[in-house]
């Protein structure tokens, strides 16, 4: 797999689904974001992304909001373009 | 009948069982412990910190249940001081039983908890709650299959239909005489830490303090919890520790693996339990999110919604408010004068001006709280304050303020004392604290009332102007003093923000009656014995050695403080009025028709007040006022909130050193740029 096929969260389209692959950032964030869900493998839909401003997700069926910085850092594969 | 059951809820027992709830935030723990204790609960803070500790007691086939309602935290990591707590409870207190809620809509995110809970040497009970709700989402789950995979019991609920709850303390007593009904599949670390993890366990032998777990030691090092890591570097011989520090370096991404574990684990448990609808259907909550969340629909919404409460908690209680004053306070005034008419002049106004007016003030109080804390308690248990703090949290981020801030600094403008109070629903400790310092700097509407009685009298036709000039300085001070304290006071480390946002629900009238009840109660024990204290003090200051305000104590006060007076242009007489605000900010007026003499030689205070203060002078004093260290009873709920008279005292003479600061900055100013 090349990184090219990864985009961070913030780049998703509404109503997509992906695969989440890496996750940056401190020992607490990264704490902080597995107890929500956030681990490699998981599935994430984009539920809210205006471009700016904080994004709400469905992960492991619970809508989490994560701010513009805390969603850079996670990259995903989006799923709906490999179809 | 009371007293009984409540002295067991303070000491433990031996033939009494201790129940610890735990749970993530939103699975309705607060409803199933309500509906377990109902009134039989005491309601305090853990010690040192501004977190509600919740103990109540339940019966139990003629047994004494003692149950104790830990904070709600997603991991038992130490992330957050919640998370703290609830992990020191279930090492350092080892309860009976833990019963582990969880939400049956959200039962995957939400066992993430219980997977951590597996590793502690405790039985835990699962009640699977909102049973209904997964339904209507068109979620299946068969709790048999998953009692049989997690081996042990799992008790489905709806909490707020009282269903499920008998049989989830029948599980939890069960649990204590049979050992059988607690064989529980662990999770276990992937392969890839497997050794990693053997290798720092063995490292830890005979290192680790009663009475933690060596395993779960281990794994808290490799997850990276900094409290643990702490602790092992202070106990440890350095040549060892410095060991098992390497080996931590080497594998600080560690906590994914780990987690990823865990969701391993869960996968497996609910494969056979949990079937997800075959389409993803559109839910009431994402409907009602299309608005609720919008950057623009949802600010409007939720000005309508902040604007709603606060225009309901005024206008209910302020008729009741004035009933309790001139009916109650009053009569029990006028009733008190008259069966003391024997008795000393002095001791009579102790009690009536001291003691009834103190207590008035605290009664006058309750209207508001309990209007407020109602309709505080109705939108966090529908599932909108998570909305709204979505919504403003980019404004308030800033400041390291929540979005819930919002709402709480809001509600001030009608009230200080309800702003502190609402800085409870704030979910991290420094954003409460922030929070609490910063609501005296709202104006409220007794200060907003000096406000508009004094602008016309100093500036005639210009006063709506300077009024809006004051009201804006007093926010923009506000907002400095966030980016302040912020930076200063908590390092300005930024706050990762990630938020859950809970589904709405219909809201638990008995779950908000009891949350009315005991934020009351707790307001009249504590923040009322304060403000009580405060208000005798203050008839003392006034009172002695008389006769009148103007040869009281208080005046010698104002008196001494005529040096700073004169840099703002006033005299001893508007020092007075200031410090006489502490009680009750619109005493500001009736001190200064006192000290103005009024109706003396029929000069109105309007006229005296006009003639005595230059344009500059008014408006420092005017700044001060607004400015001012907040009333007795807002400092006593601070008190009450954090728990500290430490920073209480900071948030006094702050306020003390900013109003003063910048009405001389005011006053020489204006002096100046009129020469």
């Amino acid at each position: 797999m090349t990184d090219d096929r990864l985009k961070s969260l913030t780049e998703m389209a509404v109503g997509h689904r992906s695969i989440v692959r890496q996750l940056y950032g401190g020992r607490e964030f990264l704490s902080r974001m597995a107890a929500m869900g956030f681990t490699v493998g998981a599935e994430v839909e984009v539920i809210q992304n205006y471009g700016r401003g904080p994004l709400i997700t469905l992960i492991r069926d619970t809508r989490v909001a994560l701010g513009r910085g805390e969603a850079l850092k996670v990259l995903v594969e989006d799923r709906n373009e490999e179809a | 009948m009371m007293t009984r059951p409540m002295a067991q809820i303070d000491d433990r027992s031996q033939d009494q069982l201790t129940v610890a709830l735990t749970g993530q935030p939103n699975v309705g723990k607060s409803t199933i412990f309500n509906m377990l204790t109902g009134l039989n609960q005491r309601v305090g803070n853990w010690p040192g910190k501004t977190i509600e500790k919740k103990v109540g007691i339940y019966r139990l086939n003629g047994r004494s249940v003692r149950i104790v309602d830990l904070p709600g935290t997603y991991s038992l990591t130490a992330n957050s001081i919640e998370e703290r707590i609830a992990r020191d409870y279930i090492i350092q207190e080892r309860p009976d039983v833990v019963a582990a809620i969880v939400n049956a809509a959200n039962l995957e995110h939400n066992l993430y908890l219980v997977a951590e809970l597996l590793c502690l040497p405790v039985p835990v009970v699962l009640g699977l709650n909102m049973m209904d709700i997964a339904e209507q989402l068109g979620l299946r789950i068969e709790p048999h299959v998953l009692e049989a995979a997690l081996g042990l019991p799992v008790v489905p609920l709806v909490a707020s239909r009282n269903q499920g709850v008998r049989e989830l303390m029948a599980a939890v007593e069960k649990l204590t005489h049979d050992s059988n009904a607690f064989r529980p599949s662990r999770p276990v670390i992937r392969e890839d830490h497997r050794v990693v993890l053997a290798e720092l366990r063995s490292l830890l032998v005979g290192q680790v303090p009663d009475p933690y777990p060596e395993e779960w030691v281990a794994l808290k090092l490799l997850e990276g919890d900094e409290e643990i890591t702490q602790m092992m570097q202070e106990r440890m011989p350095p040549e060892r520790w410095e060991h098992v520090h390497g080996i931590l370096m080497q594998h600080e991404d560690a906590i994914l693996d780990i987690a990823g574990g865990r969701y391993d684990w869960i996968g497996r448990m609910v494969r056979a339990a949990l079937t997800h609808p075959s389409a993803g259907s559109i839910t009431l909550t994402d409907r009602l999110d299309r608005f609720a969340t919008h950057p623009w629909f949802g600010l409007v919404l939720l000005l309508g919604v902040f604007g709603l409460i606060f225009w309901l908690t005024f206008t209910i209680s302020t008729p009741i408010q004035a009933w309790l004053n001139d009916v109650i306070v009053t009569g029990v005034a006028k009733g008190t004068q008259e069966a003391l008419q024997n008795v000393p002049q002095w001791l009579v106004s102790l009690l009536v001006d001291g003691v009834i007016a103190g207590a008035g003030t605290v009664l006058t109080f309750l209207p508001v709280l309990v209007v407020f804390f109602f309709l505080l308690g109705l939108l966090e248990d529908v599932g909108y304050l998570a909305r709204a703090a979505y919504v403003m949290d980019r404004f308030m981020h800033p400041m390291g303020l929540h979005g819930k801030s919002c709402l709480a600094l809001c509600i001030g403008f009608g009230c200080n004392v309800p702003a502190v109070l609402a800085g409870r629903m704030v979910e991290t400790e420094r954003g409460r604290l922030l929070t609490i310092l910063l609501a005296p700097l709202v104006p409220c509407a007794g200060r907003l009332m000096v406000l508009a009685f004094l602008a016309p009298i100093f500036f005639g036709s210009n006063a709506a102007l300077v009024s809006l000039g004051l009201v804006t300085l007093n926010l923009l001070v506000l907002v400095a003093m966030g980016l302040l304290l912020n930076r200063l006071a908590f390092g300005g480390v930024r706050m990762a923000y990630i938020m859950e946002l809970p589904l709405y629900h219909i809201p638990n009238l008995r779950t908000i009656a009891l949350f009315v009840w005991h934020r009351s109660k707790v307001f009249l024990s504590t923040a009322g014995s304060i403000i009580l204290i405060m208000s005798v003090f203050v008839w003392v200051s006034v009172s002695f050695p008389g006769p009148g305000i103007e040869y009281s104590l208080l005046a010698r006060v104002g008196r001494l403080l005529e040096p700073i007076a004169a840099l703002l242009g006033l005299d001893w007489r508007m020092m007075v009025a200031l410090l006489s605000s502490f009680l009750a900010k619109e005493n500001t007026i009736a001190t200064l028709g006192v000290l103005f003499r009024v109706g003396q030689g029929g000069i109105s205070l309007e006229q005296s007040l006009a003639g005595s203060l230059t344009p500059a002078a008014a408006l420092a004093f005017l700044a001060v006022q607004m400015l001012f260290i907040p009333c007795a009873a807002t400092v006593a709920v601070m008190h009450q909130e954090m728990r500290s008279w430490r920073w209480t005292l900071f948030s006094v003479v702050l306020l003390l050193v900013i109003s003063f600061g910048i009405g001389v900055a005011i006053y020489q100013g204006v002096t100046l740029l009129n020469r």
